[in-house]
C-alpha cells in the first residue's frame, strides 16, 4: 500500500485509460468468453446451434486477427470506477471520458450509436458519446479500479427489471429469469451472459445486475449459496433448448452471475441484464 | 438441416423451396435498412404507390455496419434485432419485398405477410459480424445519408451464412 495521502486519481488518468481500452475492448474477445464459447461448441448437440457456435470463435478470430469490430454494434461505453479509502479523486473525475470515447470511436473506426435525446431529438451523435459513467465508493483500502463495458443494445433491449413481492422468493427469482430467457433470449445474442441483481431499490438494482456482468465466466460467486444458485439457473437456462442464436441446443449461457444487497422488508427487486455472447469488458486497475 | 446456395434476387421457385431451419448462403445483392429508415421507406411507399431505390423483388437485411476497415467495405455488419421492424414488415412485403436477414423473433402478422406473399425470413448469425462482413463484396450508399449507419446501402455480398427462419407456409423456427 502507498502512502494513502500521495494516492490520486485524476479526470486525465480515466480519460486516457478509457481511450487506450476502448479499441481492444471492441475487437478483442475476453479470454474467458473465447474459451467458454470453446467448451460449449465442443459439448454442444445442436446442429444449428453447432453452427452459431462455429460463427462466433471464428469471429472472434477474425476481429483479434485484423483488429475489427466484434460486432457491428459497439455499443454505449459503460465505465464504472470503483474507489477505495485512501484514494482521491478529482470532483470532475469524468469531465474528460466523452472526449477520449469520441477520439476513440472516430479513430477506431467503430460504429456511432448514439441518440441525442431519447425522446425529443434521435439525431446521431456522431462520435458515440456521451458515455455513462458511475462512480462508486467501496470498502477496499487503496482500490482505484476501472470497470468498461461496450453494451450492445440488443441484449440490454432484453434486460428487465421486476419489482417482485418478498413471498415469491427464490421460486419467484427462478421463474422470471427462465420467462425473460424464453421470451427474449433469442433476440439478445445467445448464448448469454446473464448478469442479475437482487434486493436494493428499483433504481439500485439495475446497477447490480450490470456489475455482475463484469465478474469473469467461470469465477462462481464468493458465497457459496449464490454460487449454488448461480449454478442451477445456468442448468435451468440450458435445460429450455433455446440455444446458441435461439436456433435451438444446449447453449443458451455461459454464465449466470448474481450480485444481492440489503432491501426494504416490503421489497424483492430484481434485475436481469442480458450480456450477448459477445460480452466485451475490460477492469483497469489505476 | 438442409443447405441451399441461392443467388439474389430470389425467385419464386427459389422461395418456395426454402424450410424453416435450412441453411443458405446467398449471393448478390441485399439492401441495409434498420429503425429509422423503415419510417423513411414507408412514407416514400406512401406518396409513391411503388418501392422506390429499386427495391421491388429485392431483400432487406436488418443492419447497420461500423465504418470501413481492413480493406474491407465494413470493419463489421451483421443482423440487428429484426423484431423492431415487425412494424413495417408487413407493408413492405405486399408492396414486392421477398425476403428480410435480421436476428431473432417476429410477430404473428409478420408470419402471416410471409405466408400470404410468399416471401422468407432469414436468420443470421448475431455477434458475427466480423466474419459476416468477410462475405461483403462492395457497397453503395441509396438513400438517407444523414441517418449514418443507418443509411439505405446496395450490399453485394457472396457466400452469405443465414438460416431460414420464417418459410413461405409460414413455418417459424423460433416457434419449435
Amino acid at each position: 500500500m502507498q502512502d494513502k495521502q500521495k494516492r490520486f486519481i485524476s479526470a486525465g488518468q480515466v480519460a486516457t485509460a478509457i481511450e487506450a481500452a476502448i479499441p481492444a475492448i471492441a475487437c478483442d474477445l475476453p479470454s474467458d468468453v473465447l474459451e467458454a464459447l470453446t467448451v460449449a461448441r465442443a459439448k454442444e448437440t445442436g446442429a444449428r446451434g453447432a453452427v452459431v457456435l462455429d460463427h462466433l470463435t471464428e469471429n472472434a478470430r477474425i476481429a483479434s486477427e485484423d483488429q475489427v469490430p466484434l460486432c457491428q454494434d459497439t455499443g454505449v461505453v459503460w465505465a464504472c470506477l470503483e474507489i477505495g479509502p485512501g484514494v482521491t479523486v478529482e470532483g470532475d473525475v469524468f469531465s474528460g471520458v466523452d472526449a477520449a470515447v469520441a477520439r476513440a470511436y472516430c479513430g477506431a473506426d467503430l460504429r456511432k450509436s448514439l441518440v441525442r435525446d431519447a425522446f425529443s431529438d434521435r439525431s446521431n451523435t456522431g462520435d458515440n458519446t456521451p458515455a455513462f459513467c458511475e462512480l462508486h465508493l467501496v470498502p477496499k483500502e487503496g482500490l482505484a479500479r476501472l470497470h468498461i463495458m461496450l453494451k450492445g443494445g440488443g441484449s440490454d433491449n432484453a434486460s428487465r427489471v421486476v419489482m417482485l413481492d418478498p413471498s415469491a422468493g427464490t421460486r419467484g427469482v427462478r421463474e422470471e429469469v427462465l420467462a425473460c430467457v424464453r421470451e427474449k433470449a433469442a433476440n439478445a445474442c445467445a448464448p448469454l451472459v446473464i448478469g442479475i441483481g437482487i434486493g436494493a431499490t428499483f433504481d439500485k438494482v439495475a446497477s447490480l445486475a450490470k456489475q455482475a456482468l463484469m465478474r469473469p465466466l467461470g469465477k462462481p460467486s464468493a458465497d457459496s449459496r449464490l454460487a449454488a444458485f448461480e449454478e442451477e439457473l445456468l442448468d435451468a437456462v440450458n435445460a429450455t433448448g433455446i440455444g446458441p442464436g435461439g436456433l435451438g441446443g444446449d447453449t443458451t449461457a455461459l454464465g449466470v452471475h448474481v450480485l444481492t444487497a440489503p432491501c426494504h422488508i416490503a421489497a424483492l427487486p430484481l434485475a436481469i441484464n442480458m450480456g450477448c455472447s459477445a460480452m466485451r469488458r475490460k477492469s483497469i486497475d489505476l | 438441416m438442409k443447405a441451399a446456395k441461392l443467388h439474389l434476387p430470389l425467385s419464386k421457385s427459389d422461395l418456395v423451396g426454402l424450410w424453416a431451419g435450412d441453411l443458405c448462403t446467398l449471393t448478390g445483392p441485399v439492401y441495409t435498412l434498420r429503425d429509422a429508415g423503415h419510417a423513411r421507406l414507408l412514407e416514400e411507399l406512401e406518396a409513391q404507390g411503388t418501392l422506390p431505390y429499386g427495391l421491388y423483388g429485392q431483400t432487406l437485411f436488418y443492419a447497420g455496419p461500423s465504418p470501413a476497415a481492413a480493406g474491407r467495405p465494413f470493419g463489421a455488419i451483421g443482423p440487428t434485432t429484426a423484431s423492431r421492424m415487425d412494424f413495417a414488415a408487413p407493408r413492405l412485403h405486399r408492396a414486392g419485398i421477398v425476403a428480410t436477414i435480421g436476428k431473432g423473433k417476429r410477430s404473428q402478422k409478420v408470419v402471416q405477410a410471409c405466408r400470404e406473399t410468399g416471401s422468407v425470413y432469414f436468420v443470421a448469425t448475431g455477434g458475427a459480424a466480423a466474419f459476416l462482413a468477410k462475405c461483403v463484396e462492395t457497397s453503395t450508399c441509396l438513400g438517407y445519408d444523414d441517418l449514418g449507419t443507418e443509411a439505405l446501402r446496395k450490399v453485394e455480398v457472396a457466400d452469405f451464412p443465414v438460416f431460414v427462419g420464417i418459410d413461405v407456409s409460414g413455418n417459424d423456427i423460433y416457434a419449435r
